[in-house]
């Protein structure tokens, strides 16, 4: 790591002034993305603001037809949480199938969703059930937060509050994992909802999360494993490494999307 | 010999006496040992795999906060240090000995692999060393590497050393060339088979560490590491580095959290850090990263062969022909050259009586990390290859696979075979049969349609494995080639208050010596277990012995203290004799008491321990004061154990995911200690097996020569979910090589399981290879391009 000033606000506010006072500053949620990236001298923040100790970021909250989860909300509490549960079990689930229970207990919501890594699985959620992120300046389209591969929507200085899920009438998220990592390598989050139907592929695109069209059509045309069963993805813009090439992947987007359904109901 | 059959004794599954220690926290890793006025070592890598150091600028660097002292290669060049060293030389067929490139402690000139060592930073605190680290300018010319295996002997791929032309090391040989040509000339069919043996990267839970310091007063240099063998690594940064006389160096190896091999090295690490702390007049503390782990610890495997085995009409073994291509790495690491030869080709034989072998192996370098002893250390070569032709052999005879290897079972023992090896004793059908009956062979048949009914591809696939351990006699290794004898050292101290202490030349880093080894001397001397210290790793405490590797401490480390033993007693018994005033013949000594035969005289060992050292009234002429005896002990051959594994596996077609359903493992390792820590042995052999089969690949780009699988995101080290339960069986034919009978087991599982899993999965996907790891991707792939088989819908 290198040097930098440590900051610890109790508030909102306060981490909002210290974001907007230092030169170079990184909020600090879990710090299970943050602190490797320090410790491998790849970051050189000026002031690493800790956010964890912000009581209001904390919080499940069911309201109306949605479900309201404060950023820094830890992926075991909602998992755990009876409300998350009842009302959209598919993201219960989902957080408790992220990493092994250390990264469970200290990861947060916000903290991966800011990250948006291409492997990750809350931004299948988030897309999958068309949620809203509200930050400290504004609220923004889970359609338009997620920009690209490690990139978001964000701005300097912004910080995630909350992010609002809608509850789904039926919804999955089936994960096929990266046997080395254990992140998605194909995760593909179905539902069906106010908003019609959603299909959210994480862990494949070269862009990250991204929506499958032709998917969400068969589906409301007719909600069954068959209706996905023999939709292909190209394997143009599809990722490729060591671990299964684009064709594999594209294979399993429609496996994955497949078992989603069926466990949907 | 007088053992008592007790709770502690031997053949008990006695606890280990290790484990409080280690899951209380309260073990001492060599990272727990703090200095006064210690410093720290960071060590600057190579980013290139290989480049010409133009130049190396530490002005900055040496003027950063905290910074001691750095050293470059110039540094211990001209100190006059040596390189490293391989302590065995291999001679090619044409009767030239291996072409040995320089391995300098830190890079001189040239760099040779991502994470090579350019330079040691020495600062008040690691983040000092490492910020100064970062401010040393050194300018590479990059130049093109030699990474593939396959393309790495051609005329214009890059060269590792000037020494080595294509990169070729050695072209070694081994069997009889024309007797085996004549046997595929009269075979009704010969069966070939292209194998790759996938390089593994060992990842002990402990990274190497290390402490040098110097005491100015007496001129002695201590060394604390992370050694699987302190006194070899004492003898040769003696005589071979030259950092200090061998009297002058003491070397430690405290607790050691996993080796695998990778720890039996000498690495540039721990002999800068010795060698350093004299110039700088401070300990030099480095604990390695698991990034650094990654980059620089040894790894294994790393094959690429063709086989070919000639049948009669009746499935009767010929002859096998193998020529292999074995990666070296940059440099030739301490035992590297005799991994994929002596520890390789004399196992090509396997159970079976094969008349004729001749198998040719190329070691090759590569601007890759250095190859070298993995958990059974080409023995998991030999036997992947021999058994993976074997089940392709009965597959294109349409002959069974149990049957097709009874067929051709070693049955009268002692056999020679015809590379080197004289195998001892076995009863190798006895493992497949009850390996056979424990996995219900018979029902497979049902259990495989029943899979169909859901989808699934069942697969069975079995290895009847051989493996040489025990790794001795020193005649034996010294005319192949080895440097060193492999023999073992004991030292057995009986104290005046009658516990006991044993001096062990081996080394426990996860083996459990602590308990085997006091059961052994617990039995024998009906002493209870806790007054038994098993005392190793200290050269300063423990004279000379050889150290821990190739599943040898039981064969040849307890044997030598069964010798210590047997001289005790004999001693202890003249001591008794003239105690209780009888001649030594009739003195009895059982359960830890002494009895003259015919009388109800008796001594209880803690008073004759007491009488040894007071010595009252002992004829000193005939009987010296004192009751400690050592020995050293040299075996007649290597141990053989051997056995059979079966592996069921089950395929889901549409993710490409192997599961292992059923995992059977029946073992001969002869006379048993501690079934306890026996099975834990082949748990881990196998788990690892596992791992080599469908998880595990270390993987360097092949234009970069960028280790792609530096860290846990790439590289898949197994875990709990990825085992199944496993079924352990044992035989047992007594070892006729050492007084215990014992066989050695600490690697049969890796050795063992890896060609059972494979077997299995091409079976379930009927097809002739697939490589490993058989990841989901391969196996998918290897669906999509195989006419897929009726999974019945
Ligand atoms: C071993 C391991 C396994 C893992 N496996 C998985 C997995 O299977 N699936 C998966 O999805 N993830 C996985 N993760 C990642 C994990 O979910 C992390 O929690 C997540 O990446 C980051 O969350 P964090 O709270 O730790 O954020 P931090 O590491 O603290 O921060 C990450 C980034 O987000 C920013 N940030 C944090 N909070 C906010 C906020 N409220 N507003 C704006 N920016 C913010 C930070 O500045 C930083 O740039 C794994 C991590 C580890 C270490």
């Amino acid at each position: 790591m290198y040097q930098f000033n440590y900051e610890r606000p109790k508030t909102l506010a306060d981490a909002e002034s210290l974001l907007g006072k230092a030169d170079d500053p990184k909020i600090l949620a879990g710090g299970q993305t943050l602190i490797p990236t320090l410790k491998q001298r790849l970051a050189m923040p000026s002031d690493v603001i800790d956010i964890g100790g912000i009581k209001e970021l904390d919080f499940i909250r069911a309201e109306g037809d949605a479900v309201m989860i404060g950023a820094a909300t830890r992926h075991a509490t909602v998992s755990a949480s009876p409300d998350v549960q009842k009302h959209n079990p598919a993201l219960a689930a989902l957080a408790g199938g992220i990493g092994d229970p250390a990264v469970r207990h200290m990861g947060t919501l916000g903290g991966s969703i800011a990250n948006n890594d291409p492997a990750a699985d809350y931004p299948a959620a988030c897309l999958g059930l068309d949620a809203k992120i509200h930050t400290t300046k504004r609220l923004i389209e889970a359609d338009e937060f997620f920009t690209g591969m490690f990139e978001t929507a964000l701005q300097d200085g912004e910080i995630i509050k909350e992010v609002t899920f809608p509850h789904p009438e039926k919804a999955a998220y089936m994960k096929f994992r990266n046997p080395a990592s254990r992140y998605a390598m194909v995760g593909v989050f179905v539902s069906k909802g106010p908003w019609g139907v959603r299909v959210a592929v994480t862990g494949a695109g070269q862009n990250g999360v991204f929506r499958v069209a032709e998917m969400e059509e068969a589906l409301a045309k007719n909600w069954s494993p068959d209706a996905v069963a023999n939709i292909k993805l190209p394997a143009k813009g599809i990722n490729s490494d060591l671990h299964g090439s684009a064709e594999y992947r594209a294979h399993l987007v429609t496996v994955m999307a497949k078992r989603a359904v069926a466990a949907a109901g | 010999m007088s053992g008592a059959v007790t709770a502690e004794g031997i053949g008990q599954p006695v606890r280990r006496k290790e484990d409080f220690r280690f899951i209380t926290g309260n073990g001492h890793y060599t990272d727990d040992i703090a200095r006064a006025r210690q410093t720290w070592a960071y060590f600057l890598r190579s980013p290139h795999a290989h480049a010409r150091i133009k130049s190396i600028d530490t002005s900055v660097a040496e003027a950063a906060p905290g910074v001691v002292a750095i050293f470059t290669g110039r540094h211990v060049a001209d100190d006059g240090l040596g390189g490293l060293i391989c302590g065995w030389t291999v001679t090619s067929k044409d009767g030239t000995p291996m072409k040995v490139g320089p391995h300098p402690i830190l890079a001189l000139d040239t760099v040779r692999y991502v994470g090579d060592h350019v330079a040691m930073v020495v600062a008040e605190t690691l983040a000092d060393a490492r910020a100064a680290a970062e401010l040393i300018d050194v300018d590479y010319e990059a130049l093109p590497a030699a990474v593939a295996l396959s393309t790495c002997q051609d005329e214009k791929t890059a060269q590792v050393h000037a020494e080595a032309p294509r990169n070729t090391c050695f072209e070694w040989e081994l069997g009889n060339k024309a007797e085996t040509e004549a046997a595929f000339a009269k075979a009704d069919r010969v069966v070939k088979l292209d194998l790759t043996n996938n390089r593994l990267i060992p990842n002990a839970m402990e990274p190497r560490a290390a402490i040098g310091e110097y005491d100015k007063g007496s001129g002695i240099y201590t060394l604390h590491t992370t050694s699987q063998n302190p006194h070899v690594a004492r003898l040769v940064l003696s005589a071979f580095v030259g950092v200090a006389p061998e009297h002058k160096l003491r070397v430690v190896a405290p607790d050691v959290g996993g080796g695998f091999g990778s720890k039996i090295f000498i690495y540039a690490e721990e002999t800068a850090c010795v060698w350093a702390a004299a110039k700088v007049g401070r300990p030099i503390k480095w604990t390695g990263d698991r990034s650094e782990a990654f980059l620089s610890d040894a790894h294994g495997r790393d094959h690429l062969s063709h086989a070919e085995l000639a049948l009669d009409k009746d499935g009767k073994f010929l002859g096998l022909r193998v020529k292999t291509v074995a990666n070296l790495g940059a440099y030739l690491s301490t035992f590297s050259a005799s991994v994929p030869t002596y520890l390789y080709g004399t196992l090509l034989s396997g159970q079976y009586d094969l008349p004729a072998i001749y198998v040719e192996v190329d070691g090759v370098y590569t601007h890759t990390a250095p190859v070298d002893a993995y958990r059974g250390a080409g023995r998991p070569e030999a036997t992947y290859l021999v058994e993976r032709i074997v089940e392709t052999a009965a597959r294109e005879t349409g002959i069974d696979p149990a049957e097709l290897r009874r067929r051709n079972y070693i049955r009268t023992f002692p056999h020679q075979t015809p590379v080197i090896m004289n195998y001892d004793a076995g009863d190798y059908e006895a493992s497949l049969e009850a390996a056979m009956e424990a996995i219900d062979y018979k029902g497979f048949a049902a259990r495989k349609s029943e899979a169909a009914s859901r989808g699934k591809l069942r697969g069975i696939g079995m290895s009847s494995y051989i493996e040489a351990c025990g790794l001795a006699p020193s005649a034996a290794v010294g005319s192949l080639g080895a440097g060193v004898g492999l023999w073992e050292s004991a030292e057995v101290r009986v104290n005046p208050t009658g516990n006991i202490e044993v001096l062990t030349g081996s080394h426990s880093h996860g083996q459990g010596h602590e308990t085997t080894f006091a059961q052994l001397v617990a039995s024998r001397l009906g002493v209870p277990l806790d007054n038994v210290e098993i005392v190793h790793g200290d050269t300063d405490r423990v004279q000379f012995g050889m150290g821990t590797y190739g599943s040898r401490s039981g064969a040849v480390g307890m044997s030598a203290i069964v010798r210590a033993l047997d001289k005790i007693e004999a001693k202890a018994k003249k001591i008794a004799a003239h105690l209780m005033e009888a001649a030594v013949e009739d003195i009895v000594f059982e359960n830890g008491t002494f009895t003259v035969q015919g009388t109800d005289k008796s001594l209880a060992w803690a008073e004759l321990s007491l009488a040894a050292y007071t010595a009252h009234g002992f004829p000193s002429a005939d009987i010296e004061p004192g009751l400690k005896e050592g020995a050293f002990y040299d075996p007649t051959n290597f141990t053989f154990p051997a056995g059979c594994h079966i592996c069921e596996v089950e395929i889901d077609p549409d993710t490409g995911i192997t599961r292992i359903v059923k995992f059977v493992a029946v073992d001969d390792f002869g006379t048993v200690i501690n079934p306890m820590i026996v099975e834990g042995q082949v748990h881990g052999g196998i788990a690892q097996g596992i791992g080599q089969a469908l998880l595990e690949h270390g993987v360097y780009d092949p234009e970069s020569g960028q280790l792609v699988t530096g860290s846990y995101m790439d590289y898949c080290m197994p875990r709990a979910d990825d085992l199944p339960n496993f079924t352990l069986g044992f035989t047992k034919t007594v070892c006729p090589s050492n007084p215990l009978g014992m066989k050695g087991c600490g690697e049969a599982g890796a050795i063992a399981s890896p060609p059972a899993i494979i077997n299995a999965v091409t079976d379930a996907l009927g097809i002739r290879d697939i490589e490993m790891p058989a990841t989901p991707a391969r196996v998918w792939e290897a669906l999509q391009s195989a006419a897929p088989r009726a999974a019945a819908e």
